[in-house]
């Protein structure tokens, strides 16, 4: 908590000084910045030690392969590991040059950042325990509904209680893995949040086959990677290389090293196959924001 | 980088605007403050009172015991056992509010820390107060209700304030067991907004208005209760 304050106390002082050519800096100084997370789920996890990995770590290091051939000197990758709470802001002052985590790409944030072009679409699903019967969101109205704090499914629930009327007994878990033991000790009926974290505890949990995601999707959002506003050289980079990857069919390869087979640094797998959300995304590469999403 | 206070007025998506949950929030927090600071005060005030008392060596144990295992323990690790191990042993808790648990919980460890305090003050009154009560006739009930206890508390009025400020500072754990206040509005609010700057700002305001209130407060209980003569300060205990 109190690091997150200094975090952003430190951000809001040092955002005037933010450079715009990411480029010309890395040129200069010989090293970049990579923003990740410690769990996002496959996404971008730590494996401990200063190490970090997956599908959008991936993406990244092809993105910074081809920064390396733009500027045309070898490149130093500094890991900086970040938090939903600081991550806009370390990267508008320059402390982050690419982040690489799990971010939605919505439009209040490109006021303030630019997305690269959508790699994965995340859609919001229910989680439930097998023995409950539960498989739809109408059955949730009077229940227990675990989701985690600073996260915008509790938004989501909040606006579909106004919308249908219906009432959930909300409980919060201050992470992904306090909600999970919310579920897993009883005290929640169900787990609503973005499917591929679900599918990462599930996994991970002590009978996987005990729970499942089942019922209608929530909420989609486009996830991308995230860098400076008003940097078209290097945003243009960055979109090519997601465009060839999708092309040469190495997206969907490295989607699967991370989604389907099993991952470090237990050899569990998430097993989430992509979503046909996620594919229409690949085939028509765009950077729109969620909002372009919800009025489909 | 401009600021942005219009987001408070905004609506949340559920009809009220931020502001009006900020202010729910601040309730929250003020009510897990005072009803654990009564359980606090009332638990703290007995076991810090037993661990004095002379010729009663199990009663003086336990009420050890009880310090030691409250104040070792991280408080949020405390809140963790509360909420998810003791239901794992005994299932009926599971149907405890997360309210009454937090209230508990915070109550039981700021109480280990008051007894301490208690225990303190009561020894640091000279020997020869409770010898004067007992040369007056007074059992020991009496001596502790009319001569040790009066001078006790005023003693510790000054350790009690800031542990008081604690409390409040220390009832932001809440929102691990789901109380929607001050600290979980800023965490879900900044997500929702994007403006974790203007947020947290108004959130360390509301917490610094409250902590520097219940010192206003104690400040008045100490000028109020002030015995004319005796002085706190001094190693002769003098009076």
């Amino acid at each position: 908590m109190k690091k997150q304050l200094l975090a952003v106390a430190v951000a809001a002082l040092a955002c005037v000084a933010a450079q715009a050519d990411t480029l010309a800096k890395v040129k200069s100084s010989g090293v970049i910045t990579m923003g990740v997370r410690d769990s996002s789920g496959a996404l971008s996890y730590t494996l401990g030690d200063g190490k970090y990995a997956g599908f959008h770590y991936e993406v990244c290091q092809r993105i910074i392969g081809n920064v390396e051939k733009a500027v045309g000197r070898k490149v130093d990758v500094k890991l900086q590991s970040v938090t939903s709470q600081n991550r806009i802001p370390l990267v508008q002052n320059g402390t982050v040059d690419i982040e690489c985590g799990s971010t939605t790409n919505n439009a209040a944030r490109q006021k303030d950042v630019s997305f690269v072009l959508t790699t994965f679409v995340e859609e919001v699903r229910i989680a439930a325990k097998v023995a409950s019967g539960i498989t739809s969101i109408t059955q949730l109205a009077n229940k227990n509904v675990a989701t985690t704090t600073g996260t915008t499914s509790v938004q989501l629930l909040r606006k579909h209680e106004r919308a249908n009327g219906v009432d959930f007994k909300e409980v919060f878990g201050k992470d992904h893995a306090d909600s999970f033991l919310l579920l897993e000790s009883g005290r929640a009926d169900a787990f609503v949040m973005d499917g591929q974290i679900l599918a990462g505890n599930i996994a991970t949990a002590k009978n996987p086959a005990d729970y499942r995601i089942v019922g209608e999707v929530l909420s989609v959002e486009p996830i991308a990677i995230m860098i400076r506003k008003d940097d078209p050289a290097f945003k243009k980079l960055a979109d090519d290389t997601v465009r060839d990857m999708v092309r040469s069919g190495d997206m969907a390869k490295v989607y699967d090293k991370w989604f389907v087979q099993p991952i470090p640094p237990k050899n569990t797998k998430v097993g989430l196959e992509a979503s046909e959300a996620t594919k229409t995304a690949w085939a028509n590469l765009n950077d729109k924001p969620a909002e372009d999403y919800a009025k489909k | 980088m401009t600021w942005d206070w219009q987001v408070f007025l905004t609506d949340d998506g559920s009809g009220r605007t931020y502001l009006e949950w900020m202010l729910e929030a601040w309730r929250w927090t003020l009510a897990v403050a005072a009803s654990s600071w009564v359980v606090a005060i009332a638990v703290g005030a007995v076991v810090g009172t037993v661990r004095t008392l002379p010729g009663r060596p199990v009663l003086v144990a336990l009420g050890n015991a009880w310090v030691e295992l409250f104040r070792n323990i991280p408080l949020l690790v405390q809140i963790f056992l509360w909420y998810f191990v003791v239901p794992k042993i005994f299932p009926a808790f599971q149907q405890v509010p997360g309210f009454v648990l937090v209230v508990f919980a915070l109550g039981f460890f700021t109480s280990a820390r008051i007894a301490e305090q208690v225990r303190a003050g009561i020894q640091s009154l000279p020997k020869g107060q409770s010898y004067a009560a007992m040369a007056m006739g007074f059992t020991t009930a009496q001596s502790y209700r009319y001569v040790i206890l009066p001078m006790a508390f005023r003693i510790i009025l000054p350790p009690l304030t800031s542990e008081s400020m604690n409390l409040l500072k220390n009832s932001s754990v809440a929102f691990a067991v789901s109380i929607a206040e001050l600290t979980m509005f800023a965490m879900q609010a900044q997500e929702e907004t994007s403006r974790g700057i203007e947020i947290y700002i108004a959130v360390t305001g509301l917490y610094a208005l409250s902590a520097f209130a219940v010192n206003r407060v104690f400040a008045q209980i100490e000028k109020r209760m002030r015995v004319p003569g005796f002085i706190v300060s001094g190693g002769t205990g003098g009076h």
